[in-house]
Parts: structure tokens; C-alpha cells; sequence
């Protein structure tokens, strides 16, 4: 057993322990997928672009991996303020290892998470269209996993206490979400909406996903792939620098 | 180095901003030795043993731990040592056997000797029973003993205990004590604590280092620092040797957080 199994599997047990979280984390997601898949699944098909629920399970299963992975990302505020950070910092392994168990715990808790939800996602009538291109969905999620647990990583190095938290949801993780094309497709959108929504990472991991699930992507997923692993990658290594900066 | 000693310190310095805590401090201490820490709080007796474990950088001097640089191996630095911190470092989502278990594989425990070595360890401090239950339904007693078994894993030459004894009941102090004494005596280990508590440092440290505003003050045997002084107690010496304005310690953010938690669940 070596450094970076050891605290991956202490986010699965974590995960998998509060069941109260799970439960919770699921809420959102579902709740979206209701209001807006049948609520504008009407209009959505009456404009011409075909069944709404088709078009926004991708996204939604896109936004839990999102919140779980940034939260995942983020727990290390709560090791911090508990003690347990000290525990792995005094210890006589690099702190790149550290930080690299925990986004793979994170990332794997946010796919479990994401395969959950598409799960659910069956019973509200979605159906993927290409079966064989299941695992390459299951790339994406896990993709958009790592990338946002290091987003989180990064974050939460900086970061003293939790107080800071709010504003981050409110001005960097639900932009991202809601600029991402989880909910409306990036074709004839005004320009500097555009401009925006091809900055944010999560529009590839979003597109990606859709392309892999439902096919006809807005980019191609070689493209969506590129971009995602990139980011991802440079996130990484800023959030292991971030991170190897702790003093405590 | 000298062989015999196992810490050696020079002219350390650490500021925070403008704000100097330990302010140019030299000592060693032997292998072999308890030695403690004394002081009021706020003293930067923290701040030391926080740069004697790599957690914080100096901002100047010289230390070696077991004859490593702190600074440039801190690797050998950190397998040299145990440490009990003041505030408890465990995660309360694990059971006591898995705490263990990460630790030891964060410190390259063979895997051969692992299982045997918890089970001794746990035994040791009287948890052996309660190896699978989630640390969150443990006293603080209990917490404080699984940190210290934890600490012990790897076989350490040195034992750093912050303030060991902070909030546990007078049984619990002399149980914990006596551990630890018997592991210095049998195994050669050296122990370095801190402690505002008077009685502690005079019953337990041969040697007493006292610390005020960031700097020693005073180093010596508990005889010693009495002769010196003219005091009768370790107490009066203290007192005559610090000034005796009471100290505050700032509310940190963790403190509050840790009382937002309590409220949450109720316990702890």
C-alpha cells in the first residue's frame, strides 16, 4: 500500500460513510432535472430542438460531479481546522502525493456521485443513444472530476476558514455551472455569452459528456477531450503547489 | 553534531509579520532526556515545536533534528520524530485501527509488522477493544491515547508532545505519564513537551527550558532553576523569572469553528 492509495481510499470510506451526504447531494440534482427538464420540455420542443430531458441529463450529471468534486476539494478547510492535515503535512512523504491521493478520492467519490445521478436520470425517461460510448462518458465524468477537485484543492490552500465559502459557490462554482451549456446548447448564442461560456472548462466536459451519452457534440470530443485534459493537468499542478504551501 | 545531543538549536528566530514569536533562541537537548517547555501562554512554545517538525519555516537560525537540517532534510527530519499536537489530529470519520493503519503507511511501516505493531500499540494504551469504533465517539482521554499510540508507530527517537495533558482528567495525566516515562527509560527515547503546568515540568522533565515573550529565559534541571532564583517552588521560581501579567490568547479561526462544531453535534 503506498501513499496515494492510502488517502484515496480514506475519501471512498469518508464517502461512503455519510450516507446523509449522499442522500443530500442528490437532492439538487434531481430537483433540476424536474423542474427545468419538465419545465421547459415543452417549450424546448416546440422551438425545434427535439425531447428537453435528452438534451439536460448530460448537463445535470456534468453538475454533480461539479459540486462533489469542489467539495471534495474543499475538505481539506475542514482537515485543516480539525487537526488531520497536520497529521499528513509532519509525515515523511511529498506533499504532491498527498494532494494526489486526495483529488483521485475526490474525483472517483464525484464519478460515483455523477453515475448515480444517471441512473436516476433512466427513470425520468433519459436514454443514451450509443451504449458502446458509455466509458467514454465515464472518462468525462471522471475527467471533470479531477479537474474540479483540484479547482477545490487550490481554493481551499488559500483559505483559512470556511467563511470565505459562500462567496466562491456564488461567484465561481454556479457561473461555472450555469455558463457551461449544462442547460441550453451553445449554438446562436449572443456573442459575448459565447465568449464567456467558451472560457469555462465545464462547457467541454459538459459537451463532451453529451456528445459521448447522446451523440452530435458542439465541438468534436477529441476537441472536448484536449481542452478538459489540459486544464485539468495545470489545475493539478497548481493545486499541488497551493497545497505544498500550507503552513499550519 | 554532537552525538550526544539529538536537538540542537541556534540564534532561531521566527516573525510573524511584525509580530516576533520566538526570538533568538539557542538550546540542545540530550538523547535520552525529557525535556520540557515552559510557559504562559502565548509564549511560542507552539512556534518552536511547530519549526522542530518542518511545519513552519524559520525565519532565521539553525536546527537539527537528529542530526538532519530542518530545512534541508526534511524528510529524515520527519521520520526521526512522533508528535501528539495540542489540538487532536486524528480523523473522527475513521476507526481507531484505520487512524493506524494511515499512519503507518504514510511512514513506510513494513507491511509485515504493521498489523503486529498496531495490535501492541493499541493494547498499550488500552484501546485494543475499541479498534473499530469511529474515533468521533471517543472521550478525549481516549483521542489523546490513540494519538499518542499513533505517534509511536514507526519507532521514533523523539517524542514531541504539545501540551499533552490540556484538558484530560488527573487519572488519565498520570496513566499517560507513566507511559511515556517508561518508553524513555526503556527505549532510550527522547521527549520534548510543552506545558503551562508547573507541577508537570518539575515532576516529569530533567531538564526545563522557561520561555516568555519568545525567548528563553532560564535552562536547567528543576534544582537548578530554584538555586538560581532562590525560590522554594518550581512555581515561585517561574514566577520571579517571567513577569506576572495575565496573557490572553487570541480566538483563532479554528477555535471558532471547532465551537461552531460542537453546536452542530451536540457533543464533544
Amino acid at each position: 500500500m503506498n501513499t496515494i492509495y492510502i488517502l484515496w481510499l480514506r475519501q471512498i470510506k469518508k464517502y461512503l460513510r455519510s450516507r446523509s451526504r449522499v442522500i443530500g447531494s442528490l437532492a439538487q440534482p434531481i430537483l433540476f432535472l424536474l423542474a427545468f427538464g419538465f419545465g421547459f420540455g415543452n417549450v424546448y420542443s416546440k422551438a425545434g430542438g427535439g425531447n428537453y430531458i435528452q438534451f439536460l441529463a448530460p448537463g445535470i450529471i456534468a453538475m454533480s460531479v461539479l459540486f462533489t468534486s469542489v467539495f471534495a476539494g474543499i475538505e481539506i478547510i475542514w482537515d485543516r481546522q480539525f487537526g488531520f492535515l497536520k497529521e499528513t503535512l509532519v509525515a515523511p512523504v511529498s506533499r504532491f502525493e498527498i494532494m494526489l491521493g486526495r483529488t483521485l478520492g475526490g474525483a472517483t467519490v464525484g464519478s460515483i456521485q455523477g453515475i448515480i445521478v444517471f441512473l436516476l436520470t433512466l427513470f425520468v425517461g433519459f436514454r443514451p443513444v450509443n451504449i458502446a460510448l458509455l466509458p467514454l462518458g465515464l472518462l468525462f465524468i471522471f475527467l471533470i472530476g479531477i479537474f474540479f477537485t483540484s479547482v477545490g484543492t487550490a481554493i481551499a490552500s488559500r483559505l483559512e476558514d470556511m467563511q470565505g465559502f459562500q462567496l466562491i459557490m456564488n461567484f465561481l462554482i454556479m457561473p461555472i455551472f450555469f455558463l457551461s451549456g449544462a442547460l441550453f446548447p451553445l449554438e446562436n448564442l449572443p456573442k459575448a455569452m459565447e465568449i464567456i461560456v467558451k472560457i469555462d472548462p465545464l462547457t467541454y466536459g459538459v459537451d463532451g459528456l453529451r456528445g459521448s451519452l447522446i451523440g452530435n457534440p458542439s465541438f468534436s470530443l477529441g476537441y472536448d477531450f484536449a481542452i478538459l485534459a489540459v486544464v485539468t493537468l495545470a489545475f493539478l499542478l497548481i493545486g499541488s503547489y497551493l497545497f505544498s504551501k500550507i503552513e499550519v | 553534531m554532537d552525538n550526544k545531543n539529538i536537538i540542537e538549536v541556534a540564534s532561531l528566530t521566527k516573525k510573524f509579520k511584525d509580530f516576533i514569536a520566538v526570538d533568538n533562541i539557542s538550546f540542545d537537548v540530550k538523547k535520552g532526556e525529557i525535556f520540557a517547555f515552559l510557559g504562559p501562554n502565548g509564549a511560542g512554545k507552539s512556534t518552536t515545536i511547530k519549526i522542530l517538525t518542518t511545519l513552519l519555516s524559520p525565519t532565521s537560525g539553525k536546527v537539527t533534528v537528529n542530526g538532519f537540517d530542518i530545512l534541508k532534510n526534511k524528510d529524515n527530519v520527519r521520520k526521526s520524530f512522533g508528535i501528539v499536537f495540542q489540538d487532536p489530529s486524528l480523523d473522527d470519520d475513521l476507526t481507531a485501527h484505520e487512524n493506524m493503519q494511515l499512519h503507518a503507511v504514510l511512514y513506510s511501516v513494513p507491511a509485515k509488522e504493521m498489523d503486529q505493531r498496531i495490535k501492541n500499540l493499541l493494547e498499550f494504551v488500552e484501546l485494543l477493544d475499541r479498534k473499530n469504533s469511529l474515533v468521533k465517539t471517543f472521550s478525549g482521554g481516549m483521542k489523546r491515547r490513540l494519538e499518542i499510540a499513533r505517534g509511536l508507530l514507526h519507532h521514533p527517537k523523539i517524542l514531541f508532545l504539545d501540551e499533552p495533558t490540556l484538558g484530560l482528567d488527573p487519572q488519565t495525566r498520570n496513566h499517560m505519564w507513566n507511559y511515556v516515562q517508561n518508553l524513555s527509560r526503556e527505549e532510550q527515547m527522547t521527549v520534548f513537551f510543552t506545558t503551562h503546568y508547573m507541577e508537570e515540568a518539575e515532576k516529569i522533565a530533567e531538564r526545563i527550558a522557561i520561555i516568555d515573550h519568545g525567548k528563553i529565559i532560564a535552562i536547567g534541571s528543576s534544582a537548578e532553576l530554584k538555586k538560581e532564583t532562590g525560590a522554594n517552588s518550581l512555581e515561585e521560581a517561574f514566577l520571579k523569572l517571567t513577569d506576572n501579567t495575565i496573557r490572553e490568547e487570541e480566538v483563532t479561526s479554528a477555535d471558532r469553528m471547532r465551537q461552531r462544531r460542537r453546536v452542530w453535534r451536540g457533543r464533544r
